[in-house]
């Protein structure tokens, strides 16, 4: 129980995704204009990462471990993550077209995302067990929801206000996530 | 390394990917969604700005509506008749034109007409400005200037005049998608069709001559318009003017009445009849039809138009030789100068409208060089 309060409060501030390891930046940035399509995309992301964390998790445990193949851990993942996406993407599809409408472009831009590769390597790095590694999966995720729905909502503002012109658009949004990864670097420490 | 490490890694990698790829081709089977080729084809037509002014979810959305007969073919505003009629062809119905709707402002505070009740500092956005107090002008109802519309319209079709600071729609451009009229929190938005000269140009509900301390170009709500215009196509809704524009002829008339003109016309479009004198036979069909009698001439003789002519047009589509043409004016409006009737049988007396000398015709001059 400890163990699993510690890693949903070290995954969702200290050691954040986005503001800390810098995982999925560039969805973080490409999605972040619009608060909504800033939260269906948090929202897909902690679908996949945690389905891909179990996943991954099991391949390494029952195939890649005993044979010894440790060393394929980062082929075997890309090919889990990708085969995942996929199935996501059909189930939507056929399940809730409108859901599959809504989030269309941004399942297949998951699969090509740093941080679910990253939440899977992880989970082997910390050494978790099952139940800790899709613990960890989703609180990563939610974690990188959190820092994109507050980046988006201060892009949305600073769009409606008067910026200097060199500060307009994206120059502007790129400072912003810095300051943000510093006031993020507060909760160093906390664990 | 030795051989059998390398053999056992590549089986692996393979099985592993031969089982994911069977895995993928039966949920491929399990989760198949039917694909109808009708929709692939009406896509194709659609003009692909996924403006949502359909009602449906973007052009894909649109498409499929209409492939499974949800939807009728022409509700594309973007695509227009063209689009209609390439969808009409594919899913086997015909299509009747419709009249092209274009957005228009009802305000016309800008300038000196609507002053700012104070200094607005906040953000550019007509909504977080219409928050405020009621407002940043002096009239609750006004256009503020701030640019939503104009980040709404996806067809560059709207923008904030830069000297006036209100809202001007380029109707070339607008393809009635109606993104703006939902977008202004003032409600100063609304449809109208395109290439009309005639324009209700308030929407304050509120009457009364106390209301010209707000906006000296507010609709006070006294139905001189309502009056004046000989096609019955002006009733007053909600405190305003309303145009039935299928009625309008864009004669102007209700502009002329307007005392404080809120009722925006383009008079320097404004045209005349003119009559060929060689082929005027006088038959007084023309002199019947005016409703502003602005046509003079005895039964035989050629007929001829006067300054009160509005440029309505009733009497060149009525006249039976083809002899009345609708030119540019020489001159603006005159609208004493028409058929004088004789005083008993008037209900217009010239009396009291010579009483008011050259007035009438100054404030028109300098509308029309606005």
């Amino acid at each position: 129980m400890n163990a699993i309060l510690t890693i949903l409060i070290g995954s969702i501030f200290v050691n954040n995704f986005a503001m800390s390891r810098f995982y999925g930046i560039c969805p973080f940035l490409g999605v972040s204009k619009k608060l909504e399509t800033a939260f269906g995309m948090g929202m897909a992301v902690t679908f996949v990462m945690a389905v891909a964390s179990l996943v991954a998790y099991l391949v390494n445990a029952f195939l890649l471990i005993p044979l010894g193949l440790e060393y394929l851990q980062t082929i075997a993942f890309i090919l889990v993550i990708a085969v995942l996406v996929q199935i996501v993407e059909m189930a939507i599809k056929k399940m809730s077209p409108g859901l599959y409408q809504a989030l269309g472009v941004y399942l297949p831009l998951i699969t090509t995302n740093c941080a679910v590769l990253g939440v899977a390597q992880l989970n082997v790095t910390e050494g978790y067990n099952l139940i800790l590694s899709v613990v960890n999966g989703v609180a990563s995720a939610l974690g990188y929801t959190l820092s994109i729905c507050l980046f988006a909502g201060i892009r949305e503002r600073l769009a409606l206000n008067n910026m200097p012109k060199w500060m307009e658009g994206f120059t502007g949004a790129m400072i912003t996530a810095g300051l943000m990864a510093v006031a993020f670097n507060g909760f160093s420490g906390l664990i | 390394m030795s051989m059998s490490a390398i053999l056992i890694a590549a089986l692996v990698m393979s099985v592993l990917g031969l089982l994911f790829g069977a895995l993928l081709g039966v949920t491929g089977r399990v989760f198949k969604v039917p694909v109808n080729e009708k929709a692939e084809a009406l896509r194709e037509c659609l003009p692909g700005a996924n403006c949502g002014a359909c009602g449906f979810p973007g052009c894909d959305g649109y498409a499929a509506a209409v492939a499974d007969g949800k939807a009728e073919v022409g509700a594309c505003a973007v695509g227009g008749p063209a689009c209609a009629a390439k969808m009409g062809e594919i899913m086997g119905v015909s299509v009747s034109a419709s009249v092209r709707m274009v957005a228009s402002v009802a305000c016309q505070g800008y300038g000196d007409h609507c002053k700012p009740k104070a200094d607005y500092q906040g953000m550019t956005d007509c909504v977080a400005a219409s928050l405020v107090n009621n407002g940043t002008k002096a009239c609750q109802y006004a256009c503020l200037g701030l640019g939503t519309c104009e980040r709404a319209c996806p067809f560059d079709a709207i923008h904030i005049d830069p000297i006036k600071q209100i809202a001007v729609v380029d109707e070339e451009k607008c393809q009635a998608c109606k993104k703006c009229v939902a977008a202004c929190p003032q409600h100063v938005l609304s449809m109208r069709p395109a290439g009309r000269v005639v324009n209700v140009g308030c929407h304050n509900p509120e009457k009364g001559i106390a209301l010209k301390e707000k906006c000296d170009r507010a609709c006070i709500g006294c139905e001189a318009c309502v009056k004046a215009c000989n096609f019955g196509a002006i009733e007053m809704e909600n405190g305003v003017p309303k145009i039935d524009y299928e009625k309008c002829v864009g004669c102007m008339a209700c502009a002329d009445a307007c005392p404080t003109g809120a009722m925006e016309a383009d008079f320097e479009t404004r045209k005349e009849a003119y009559i060929d004198p060689s082929k005027c036979v006088g038959c007084t069909m023309c002199a019947r039809q005016c409703k502003f009698d602005a046509i003079e001439g005895a039964l035989k003789q050629p007929h001829k138009v006067l300054g009160a002519c509005t440029g309505c047009g009733l009497c060149a589509a009525k006249c039976p030789k083809k002899a009345i043409t609708m030119r540019d004016r020489r001159a603006p409006r005159n609208k004493l100068d028409k058929v004088k009737k004789a005083p008993a049988a008037a209900s217009k007396p010239a009396a009291p409208a010579a009483a008011k000398p050259a007035a009438p015709v100054a404030p028109k001059a300098t509308t029309e060089n606005k």
